[in-house]
């Protein structure tokens, strides 16, 4: 009886659960849909869901067009560079933080996380500016820095909440057994710290390939990465809806991939530790 | 003796995070705080000259300037406010037995990783546009008059847009939290003939408190520099409508080349940011510390 009541239970559960899980997903695959529509069909009354004839041709315009792959290129050099460029810098910070602590450690990690409340745009006049004396402005390695910068502060907390799990104990015997420190950091540290670090590098690159302040205020076509050329379809000519989902399905896609693999430290990375 | 050279060599490893990092903060904060006590025209160069706080004041007598606070404000508190209260709902929901729960999570998330830019543009065109839009068609199939949702409610449907993309960041992170409840002391609670709404209120919502700071701290963080879903969608208007403080200087500095003005802007932006993470930094250390 009581096993009865607990399977109709989780048969409601599943139910309105699926039905909101669909509600929520449904632009994303609208949009997924409307990119194999033609123009005609993207804007015909009544919408049909599935039953249209599917085509490529949107996806095969969006690249003869605009030249998709240079910005979809443009994306992945800044976000994975910039991600590149914050580890080497933060490893060695996060570190020192989480194996010699000493009283400050807190203080310097509750700073650096204060720098993140900074509006962006409190320093867009001077940046803006910089980069243009620089000859920075719309390229690669100007955006490279700037999201380093920016991720910089979230990279050092997650690299800090995961070395922080690496038991000291370990580090003594290993020292006991007469390791040397090169030894103890090739066999032993490095092992047990490589999941933290993979996890950061996935969260860091799904937030630089998102970023849309600096990337759109920064770059105007020649490194300008994905979130900036769907931006330039805000103001269009003629019949669009079925190209802009195209470009949105490419601009999308990579990153819910990786997103879904890595669900849990998207929670963890982006508490700083608080939830995990 | 071994200390010390630890010591030293942790600082010297500690070194390029902190010098980038604090160069980062002092030197454009410090060219911005000079800029607005400057007359400076990009379309004038070479005409700088002192101004003292007359961009202040050009900026704070300035309408557009408290429709902009406003606005801002609007924006924080009206996607908090949709997403905290559907996050915990949905984080509920997520949490019981069901059937296919991993691939309803991966549904539920995926907006979050949707770049802000396509989020604005879908939304605005495929669902929200008055001819061809998808509420459009929907209006029309009840014999309703479409609603031209941007042009009339410019406000409102940005922050429908954006909270559609917070609601994954904090059910996700309500969920994680929930998951670590007790499910001994969820028991224990329901033996004790607790009803389902004073388990809620007794149990699970204190259980929550720490995660519902941390959402609120962070998504305050982030939406209060909202950018692209204004600027692909509304681009502030109709007039000054949807323009929130961050688009008002990114307007006024990039599109008006009006250096000093929109350095003041920016510093007023910053200044505001401090009292509000003021305020949510004692919230959370309390909520941290407890």
């Amino acid at each position: 009886m009581a096993r009865n009541v607990s399977t109709q239970r989780k048969i409601v559960v599943t139910v309105a659960a699926w039905a909101i899980g669909i509600l929520i997903f449904f632009p994303i695959l609208w949009t997924f849909l409307t990119s194999f529509k033609t123009e005609a069909q993207a804007i015909a009354s009544p919408p049909s869901l599935f039953f249209f004839d599917w085509t490529m041709e949107n996806y095969h315009e969006v690249q003869a067009r605009s030249d998709y792959f240079k910005h979809f290129m443009n994306s992945v050099v800044i976000s994975i560079g910039s991600t590149l460029l914050g580890l080497i810098i933060a490893i060695p910070s996060a570190w020192a933080m989480a194996f010699s602590p000493t009283p400050k450690t807190k203080d310097v990690l509750m700073w650096m996380l204060s720098t993140k409340m900074m509006p962006p745009v409190g320093v867009l006049v001077p940046m803006y500016l910089i980069f243009r004396n620089t000859g920075l402005l719309d390229t690669r390695l100007g955006l490279v820095i700037v999201l380093t910068l920016i991720n910089l502060p979230i990279i050092i907390w997650m690299l800090y909440t995961y070395f922080k799990e690496i038991p000291g104990e370990i580090l003594e015997a290993a020292r006991m057994d007469g390791a040397s420190l090169a030894k103890e950091i090739i066999y032993v540290l490095t092992p047990m710290a490589i999941p933290g670090i993979a996890s950061t590098l996935l969260l860091n690159i799904i937030l630089a390939w998102n970023e849309a302040f600096w990337t759109l205020n920064l770059t105007a076509s020649k490194a300008a990465p994905l979130t900036a050329f769907i931006a330039s379809y805000s103001s269009p000519e003629g019949l669009f809806y079925a190209k802009l989902s195209a470009a949105s399905t490419m601009a999308i896609a990579p990153i819910l991939i990786l997103g879904w693999f890595s669900q849990k430290q998207l929670v963890r990375g982006l508490t700083f530790g608080a939830v995990k | 003796m071994a200390t010390l050279h630890t010591r030293s060599a942790a600082r010297a490893m500690m070194a390029p995070s902190v010098l980038l990092l604090l160069a980062w903060m002092v030197v454009p904060l410090a060219m911005t705080i000079y800029f607005s006590f400057l007359r400076y025209n990009l379309l004038m160069p070479g005409m700088e000259e002192w101004a003292g706080f007359s961009n202040y004041r050009y900026f704070l007598t300035d309408p557009a300037f408290f429709q902009a606070l406003f606005n801002t404000l609007a924006i924080v508190l009206g996607v908090l406010l949709i997403t905290v209260i559907g996050g915990i709902a949905l984080a509920i929901l997520l949490d019981q037995p069901m059937f296919g729960q991993g691939i309803v999570r991966i549904l539920v998330i995926a907006p979050f990783l949707i770049m802000p830019t396509v989020a604005a543009l879908v939304w605005k065109n495929m669902f929200m546009n008055p001819v061809n839009g998808l509420f459009a068609h929907l209006a029309k199939a009840v014999g309703l008059q479409p609603y031209d949702f941007l042009n009339n409610s410019p406000l409102m449907s940005i922050i429908v847009i954006v909270a559609w993309q917070w609601l994954p960041f904090a059910t996700l992170i309500l969920l994680t939290a929930l998951q670590s409840l007790d499910e001994e002391q969820k028991e224990a609670a329901q033996m004790d003939g607790a009803g389902a709404w004073s388990r809620f209120i007794y149990l699970t919502l204190p259980h929550l408190s720490r995660a519902i700071t941390v959402v609120i701290l962070i998504q305050t963080i982030f939406l209060l520099s909202v950018f692209a879903e204004i600027l692909v969608t509304t681009n502030g208007g109709p007039g000054t409508q949807s323009t929130n403080l961050t688009f008002l200087v990114y307007a006024q500095a990039l599109l008006q080349f009006d250096v000093g003005g929109a350095s003041a802007g920016g510093i007023i932006a910053v200044i505001l940011a401090n009292i509000v993470a003021f305020f949510l930094m004692r919230m959370i250390g309390k909520t941290l510390e407890a």
